[in-house]
């Protein structure tokens, strides 16, 4: 680590490299200072009631949970816990609204509201990233850049959507489902609620959401939109709560679809729970994704893109690339310069605008990446961490590479959803192809060449609902999103994002 | 007093583009209007429909790699072939009781439906794909691809149009099927193979078995390395669509429920083409 | 003609993506630097300094008000890093040794034919070797890009060895004028050749063309001065110049060494900033952050 005595001492120093597997001292004399995002304009209550009918509602049991800042592991505020009553509620409150107004006014109208939408998130973008980086763990500079602008895109394109929908099946007719219950995850929480309400709306049908009970917070900002947006009561009801309150949604029979976003373990309890009902569905589910670098890559930038890949939001991304596969040619210069990259990473306070890594989101999520690190060093892979420090309070993770793994090992098989890559070696277009599709999973992976035919060759067998070509964690409102096999079913974005929220005829 | 006495067909399965018979052993009485045995027909097993998986996996990603073109063109040859024994279908409709038109009708309905398809190969991709104007300096485009392995059941009325109008959305967009015939008179289906057969496509692409439905509705459904399930019985018992729905969930399976009530009506729909695709989506930089 | 060979096959080319360059830099362009550490680097910035003046219109007179203003950037505060060295056209470069002497900062002149580089190489060799005779410490020479365009990549090779071999002790830094050289992967390759030719440094431009230095070219010669590193163990270094005037800008350039290269770059021996007005915004932000009190330009001389 640097030496903090040094300051502006500009003589040469000796030779000083970061770790030992480094020739480079990535971490010298000059360190970044603190820029901590101010938050002092943040207004957040001590308590957080349910949001039905276009009203702030107590739950029915009067239960309360703590929602966690997971960089400090202290308690932000109280969060209602809704059941089966509140949930009764809140469709009754989606049923009526649809019923009453939702459908009744026009669909040009109806777009107009999800303009308002997008325009307010616009308006207190920066607001909103603050607390999802407080109440998430993710860094500001993520949730600043990434999750609150492209959440307010969705509104914007879902918006516009509304009164076009006749141009998006041709030859059919549209119709709304009705009341769409949503369940999503806490790892980019008001972009999931975004990929979720937005094309439900635009499509004409009211929601009962659900947000991850870590991160019940951006949610619930998001309801105060609803209302300044003058939104019909009753067309947006967001529900607090954990498992059980999602249970309640998907077993409840005043509900047309359910939308699913989270782990492959749940996606298949849902479907079992929805068996033998009428109820359309769409999971987006977890994902082991797979990084192909070929000799021909541009390796700059493949190493980018695998940081990208597999560090991004701490890696807690179910279309993570979380497996690295590199032609062996050049095996050992991309892990090089990965280690080298790595040692760049700075882990640490989420609201920093230099933290690359902020906070692994919960206890419970922590708990479980550590579980796989140890995994993974029992299986006899080998272990590199970066040599940077971490906080000594709060949930957080070193970036980690795993290599001298093989297929059948566990950290290779299982999606970890945390910051640890697996690195294995292939000699062939074909074994690198193999190797990757070697998953229940399927719902993204990489390619890296310098060949457009090889792009598309490998691409084309790839089998996952997204192939980035020479980048990675790439999004946009315009562009559909999910999975293959396990991975889940149903697109979200663009065009194809339509489809789930409608009925043809 | 016959000359001759007729050569009667025995009726196996069709997989992996050979006609074996039941590992089973079993056989089960097909019988005419009358109510009179007029052939034996396999009853499949567990293991049939395992081995059958083994064929379509197989051949999938084959079929696949084949040019849209290509796959419409054999398409369009299965119609041709059907065209040639046009006369024999009519027959072996009609011991069940369908009148010659009526028969005639559903065999030329059954062609034009698989020159409909035909058609489709090579545009369904156009009119449900999509280049995506994302805001980031990257092309970007959907296409769909096919979801993979689908087992399917025929549904019992129309043998052969409906048979032939579950298998060809599904062929079509370069997926492998398992498809067990109508349970009652299974025969066309068999036929049917001998189309297939004589038509260019490749062995293990579509798979015909016979048998019972509810012997093998579990393991149609449950099967690990089947992607989709796909049915079109018009009424359907809650238990028994609840039994399917939780066997999909073992791996995700697309369970694709199409109801159809009257298959001498023109069911054809490329909406149902895209039951079995998976869109995938595409992102290179654009730069110098 | 050197003496040096090249063994390398130059017509194979390392691929290098555009977007992802500049996708690399804008998130590079995200740190945000405050307090301690933006004093620091601006001084950092002053230090690396190499002061220029390249103009036709240049006299004995203005190239000593521009010596006096490298070494003591702000009269009011003495101690002020100076700046690494003053960039000059030949025939100043004994006016501007004779006033730098003794002070520790170079004197760096450009030669062979700046800014075209259109002359032949006999030219271009003895003009080194006179520049060098005069004093220079530093040498800033031009490639022949029409060459390099072309395809001649030997060609190109050769001559900066020669260059090399006639900068005796002297330094070079060999200025590939990006801007001509249309793609990242040509800016890559003549990065190559001119560190296996020898190059002490890598320069962006002359900062006679536009666009002249920029953060993503930049970024993909000190990648290239990191392969040649991990490869030979030799530390080339690297000044991009022309078109760096603010101090903001100068921090960004100074991340992209930090999280490139590592430490070990960050010094005056193997990074410079080619510039003349960066110099004043420098101070005017070193003031600001000391004084908390924003800054005109009416109270830093010009030069």
């Amino acid at each position: 680590m640097a030496d903090k005595e040094q300051t502006t001492d500009l003589q040469e120093k000796p030779f000083k490299p970061s770790s030992p597997s480094s020739k480079l001292d990535l971490n010298g004399f000059w360190e970044y200072a603190d820029a901590p995002q101010s938050a002092d304009f943040i207004e957040l209550a001590d308590q957080y009631e349910l949001f039905i009918d276009g009203k702030f509602t107590k739950p029915a049991s009067g239960n309360y949970f703590d929602t966690i800042n997971p960089a400090t592991e202290k308690p932000i505020a109280k969060i209602a816990e809704a059941d089966e009553k509140d949930i009764n509620k809140a469709v009754k409150a989606a049923r009526k609204a649809y019923e009453n107004t939702w459908s009744k006014i026009s669909a040009r109208e109806r777009g107009k509201y999800i303009f308002r939408l997008a325009r307010l998130i616009q308006e207190r973008a920066r607001e909103f990233a603050i607390i999802e980086s407080m109440d998430g763990g993710k860094p500001i500079r993520e949730s600043r850049d990434v999750d609150i602008p492209l959440a307010a895109a969705h509104f914007f394109y879902y918006a516009g959507w509304a009164d076009k929908l006749n141009y998006a099946f041709p030859n059919k007719e549209v119709e709304s489902l009705g009341v769409a219950g949503q369940i999503i995850p806490w790892n980019f929480p008001l972009l999931m609620l975004a990929w979720k309400i937005a094309p439900a709306l635009a499509t004409g049908n009211t929601v009962v959401l659900k947000p991850a009970e870590t991160t019940s917070l951006t949610a619930l900002k998001f309801a105060e939109l609803c209302r300044d947006a003058g939104l019909p009561d009753g067309v947006v009801n967001i529900v607090t709560g954990a498992g059980e309150t999602g249970a309640a949604i998907v077993n409840h029979d005043g509900i047309d679809k359910i939308a699913f976003t989270g782990s492959t373990e749940v996606g298949k309890i849902i479907m079992k729970s929805l068996a033998g009902s009428e109820k359309k569905y769409t999971l987006e589910l977890g994902g082991k994704g797979p990084n192909i670098i070929f000799e021909d890559a541009p390796v700059d930038q493949a190493v980018e893109g695998i940081i990208n890949a597999i560090f991004f939001n701490q890696g807690h991304v179910c279309c993570a690339g979380s497996r690295l596969l590199v032609q062996e040619g050049i095996a050992n210069r991309v892990i090089q310069k990965l280690r080298d990259r790595m040692e760049t990473l700075i882990v640490g306070d989420p609201l920093d605008k230099n933290t690359d890594i902020g906070a692994i989101n919960s206890k419970q999520q922590f708990e479980k990446i550590n579980e796989y690190l140890e995994i993974g060093v029992n299986e006899g892979a080998d272990i590199h961490q970066s040599s940077c420090s971490i906080p000594e309070n709060g949930y957080f993770c070193r970036p980690t590479l795993f290599t001298n793994v093989g297929q059948s090992n566990r950290i290779v098989k299982e999606e970890i959803f945390g910051p640890v890559l697996t690195i294995q070696t292939f000699r062939t277009a074909e074994e690198g192809i193999e190797k990757a599709n070697n998953t229940p999973y399927g719902l993204a992976g990489g390619v890296w060449t310098d060949k457009g035919s090889k792009i598309f060759k490998t691409g084309q067998k790839i089998r996952s609902g997204v192939v980035w070509s020479n980048t990675y964690n790439q999004f946009d409102p315009t562009s559909p999103f999910g999975g293959y096999k396990e991975s889940g079913m149903g697109r979200e974005g663009g065009l194809h994002g339509l489809e789930p929220y409608v009925k043809l005829k | 007093m016959a000359d001759r006495i007729n050569v009667l067909k025995t009726y196996k399965t069709y997989v992996g583009g050979k006609f074996p018979r039941t590992e089973s052993g079993r056989h089960y009485k097909v019988y005419g209007k009358d109510e009179e045995v007029i052939a034996n027909a396999c009853q499949c097993s567990r293991k049939d429909f395992r081995d059958a998986v083994v064929a379509a996996r197989g051949a999938q990603n084959g079929w696949n790699s084949r040019s849209a073109y290509n796959r419409g063109q054999i398409l369009y040859r299965i119609a041709e072939m059907l065209e040639g024994r046009k006369t024999q279908f009519v027959e072996e409709l009609k011991p069940l009781g369908i009148h010659h038109r009526t028969a005639q009708k559903e065999v030329e309905t059954t062609i034009d439906t698989l020159i409909y398809y035909a058609g489709w190969a090579d545009k369904y991709q156009q009119v449900f794909g999509s280049i995506n104007p994302v805001a980031s300096n990257h092309f970007n485009f959907s296409i769909p691809e096919p979801t993979g392995v689908v087992s399917a059941f025929a549904p019992e009325e129309s043998p052969l149009l409906g048979l032939v109008s579950v298998i060809t959305p599904i062929i079509v967009g370069g997926n492998s099927c398992i498809i067990l015939a109508s349970q009652r008179y299974p025969l066309p289906a068999i036929s049917f193979a001998e189309v297939l057969h004589s038509s260019d496509v490749p062995g293990g692409v579509v798979n015909i078995l016979t048998g019972f439905k509810e012997e093998l509705v579990d393991h149609m459904t449950s099967h690990m390395d089947v992607n989709a399930f796909f049915f079109t019985d018009p009424k359907v018992n809650k238990e028994y669509r609840k039994q399917i729905d939780e066997n999909a969930a073992l791996n995700v399976k697309r369970i694709v429920h199409h109801p159809v009530n009257d298959w001498s009506q023109h069911q054809e729909d490329p909406y149902l083409v895209t039951k079995f695709q998976e869109i995938k989506t595409t992102w290179h930089p654009v730069g110098f | 003609m050197s003496a040096t060979t090249s063994t390398y096959d130059w017509n194979k080319t390392i691929p290098i993506d555009q977007v992802g360059v500049e996708q690399r830099v804008d998130r590079l362009n995200s740190r945000s630097i405050k307090k301690d550490s933006k004093i620091q680097a601006l001084k950092l910035a002053l230090s690396m300094i190499d002061l220029t003046t390249l103009e036709g219109m240049d006299t004995e007179g203005k190239v000593i008000q521009l010596c006096q203003k490298a070494l003591r950037p702000h009269i009011e505060q003495p101690d002020l890093p100076k700046v690494a060295a003053i960039c000059v056209y030949p025939n100043m470069v004994s006016v501007a040794k004779k006033e730098l002497q003794g002070s520790g900062i170079n004197v760096a002149s450009v030669a062979t034919a700046f800014p075209s580089g259109m002359a032949t190489r006999k030219i271009k060799i003895e003009e080194t070797r006179q520049v060098v005779a005069d004093g220079a410490d530093e040498v800033d020479m031009v490639i022949s890009r029409g060459a390099f365009l072309k395809g001649e990549y030997e060609y190109v090779f050769d001559e900066i060895s020669a260059v090399k071999e006639a900068c005796g002790s002297a330094h070079l830094k060999v200025i590939l004028e990006t801007g001509e050289l249309q793609t990242y992967e040509n800016v890559r390759k003549a990065s190559d050749i001119a560190m296996h030719a020898g190059a002490d440094f890598i320069k962006t431009s002359t900062g006679k063309i536009s666009p002249a230095a920029t953060q993503p070219v930049t970024l993909v010669m000190l990648e290239a001065i990191r392969d040649y590193f991990y490869k030979t163990d030799r530390m080339v270094g690297m000044k991009p110049a022309g078109g760096i005037r603010k101090a903001k800008q100068a921090i960004q350039y100074l991340v992209l060494v930090k999280e490139t290269l590592g430490a070990a770059w960050l010094t005056p021996d193997y990074f410079r900033f080619g510039a003349s007005s960066l110099t004043n915004d420098l101070l005017m932000q070193i003031i600001k952050q000391q004084s908390g009190v924003y800054q005109g330009p009416d109270y830093f001389s010009k030069d």
